[in-house]
């Protein structure tokens, strides 16, 4: 459904922040990216949301080639990027401009409700705590629907308990419509607690280190548990591959 | 918040310039001003004072009440209404021009490097020179009469609006682009639902600057020959040897600056709401 083949991404700085980089993604899986930072995990998103353009290679969204922001491909950044002077239900509905008035606004309540803001369309993002700021952002992005959603650490800028209720806020919403997800983290419980399959990856150039299927059944639309012994294997089989990588940046940092 | 980063202006320049115009709770707000009166009320009673106990002779700094008079006359007799009116056109008029003029140029200038590479470097040299200096050119250009008169004071205004503004555009942040960009704005819509909004309130300030300076060199304009106006009733008061009504142009001129630039404040208000300032978390 979405398809990578063998994209590259050189700077002009000569910096090679992805090579060859080919990879398969299926309608309505989920699949977690990780990585230690400069492995090319970001590059990687902004490339599929048609931000940056690749130096080669090519994305296709059901045979369709993206080479520039495309309707059926929705983003949530790290930080929340709400627009400051628009309400919460405005910036919800940003992205749904076209869209009949009626129609958008049952998408907005309905987005509203699901992020248990529901009452609080007409407040100012200033008055948002973190947390229900991404969740508005969330909701921005799949409110116009996406096929797929890329998420760029979405959550990493929040507490451990925010954290937690975000990623249960996502698969909630990821169960209305099920989009294909493609999320970037750092986080290898997240990782583990959200995806269908692993990509690893690493560093020098940005490329593919392993790609791990997480067998255990998730509880939908919760995520899985994290701790059991099924994940612990796969958390350290995760560690094993990022190690390389760590050490090779360990290097300069111990010359210094 | 962050997409707000760029947009927040420094919370002391805010909160100095900001008093009185939004309502507030009556005791705080009241004390406040009374507050704010207390400095020049103060002083204009013990100058009357002074005065009147004839520990000064109040010849070239009248007391407040000859003041009073002053303008009690002049209003009466129907010239103050007439020298504020053609005052205020000027300043109108050439505001108009020169906010029109500073935004049309940032707004080419912010849209496309080409364009800012070509204006800029010139319309800096521009600005260096003191506008006084273009008076004897736009006499001779524009003549002795109100056209030269609002040139130079669109002269005044053009500059600091359009600095303000380009600087403004120029600063919204990559990042609420790059979500206009996600969800496919055309560059007209990325314009007007992203880049506009974002560079309010720094346009504001940059208006407040220009009409600041249009009441500036509206004086010097009506200082290069003229038979009305506020600038003219300093003149005629300096060369009559007439202090007081010296003084009662500049309280006038104090009064109008104010007024116009909290009207400008008030207009913009309603567009500014979402703001998330130091002032407005005081206020909240």
């Amino acid at each position: 459904m979405l398809r990578l083949d063998g994209l590259s991404r050189t700077y002009p700085t000569g910096t090679q922040a992805l090579a060859h980089l080919t990879l398969d993604v299926g309608a309505g899986e989920i699949v977690a990216i990780v990585g230690g930072s400069g492995c090319g995990k970001s590059t990687l998103l902004r490339l599929v949301a048609g931000l940056d353009r690749p130096s080669g290679g090519r994305i296709e969204l059901d045979g369709e080639a993206i080479t520039a922001p495309h309707p059926g491909v929705g983003i949530v950044f790290q930080e929340p990027r709400l627009l400051a002077w628009l309400t919460v239900a405005q910036n919800i509905g940003f992205g749904i401009a076209h869209l009949p008035r009626a129609e958008r606004e049952a998408r907005i309540a309905t987005a509203l409700e699901r992020i248990g803001l529901a009452g609080h369309g007409g407040r100012w993002p200033r008055e948002l705590s973190g947390g229900q700021a991404q969740r508005v952002a969330l909701a921005r992005a799949l409110v116009a629907r996406p096929r797929v959603l890329l998420l760029d650490e979405p959550f990493s800028a929040l507490d451990a308990f925010t954290r937690a209720d975000l990623q249960e806020h996502l698969m909630a919403l990821w169960e209305d419509s099920r989009p294909t997800l493609l999320l970037v983290t750092h986080d290898i419980d997240e990782a583990l607690a959200l995806a269908d399959r692993i990509v690893v990856m690493r560093p020098h150039p940005g490329r593919i280190g392993t790609m791990l299927s997480v067998p255990t059944a998730r509880p939908r639309p919760q995520p899985r548990p994290t701790g059991t012994p099924e994940a612990e294997a796969l958390k350290r089989q995760i560690l094993n591959v990022l190690r390389p990588a760590r050490q090779q940046m360990a290097l300069p940092a111990a010359a210094e | 918040m962050s997409a707000a980063d760029g947009l927040i202006e420094t919370p002391g320049l805010r909160a100095a310039q900001r008093p009185g115009v939004f309502p507030r709770a009556l005791g705080a707000g009241g004390r406040r001003a009374l507050l704010g009166l207390a400095l020049p009320v103060g002083a204009a009673l013990g100058w009357e004072l002074a005065v009147r106990l004839g520990l000064a002779q109040g010849r070239l700094l009248p007391a407040p009440s000859t003041l009073l008079a002053t303008l009690a006359e002049l209003a009466r007799s129907g010239d103050l209404a007439l020298h504020v009116r053609a005052t205020l056109a000027r300043v109108a008029a050439g505001f108009a021009l020169g906010v029109a003029a500073g935004t049309l140029l940032s707004v080419l200038a912010g849209a496309s490097g080409l364009a800012r590479t070509v204006l800029d470097p010139t319309l800096q040299g521009l600005r260096a020179i003191p506008s006084i200096a273009w008076v004897p050119l736009f006499i001779l250009w524009l003549g002795i009469f109100e056209t030269s008169k609002v040139a130079l004071i669109a002269v005044g205004v053009a500059f600091p609006v359009y600095l303000g503004t380009l600087g403004a555009i120029l600063s919204v942040d990559r990042r609420i682009i790059e979500v206009g960009r996600s969800f496919r704005l055309t560059r007209l819509q990325l314009a007007r639902r992203i880049l506009l909004p974002a560079v309010l309130p720094q346009y504001v300030v940059a208006l407040r600057a220009g009409l600041g300076l249009g009441w500036m060199f509206v004086v010097a304009a009506e200082f290069m020959g003229a038979s009305e106006g506020l600038g003219y009733l300093l003149l005629d008061g300096q060369q009559l040897g007439k202090p007081a009504q010296i003084m009662a142009a500049i309280v006038v001129f104090a009064v109008l600056g104010k007024l116009t630039d909290a009207l400008l404040v008030a207009a913009s208000a309603p567009f500014l709401r979402w703001e998330d300032t130091a002032q407005r978390a005081a206020e909240g």
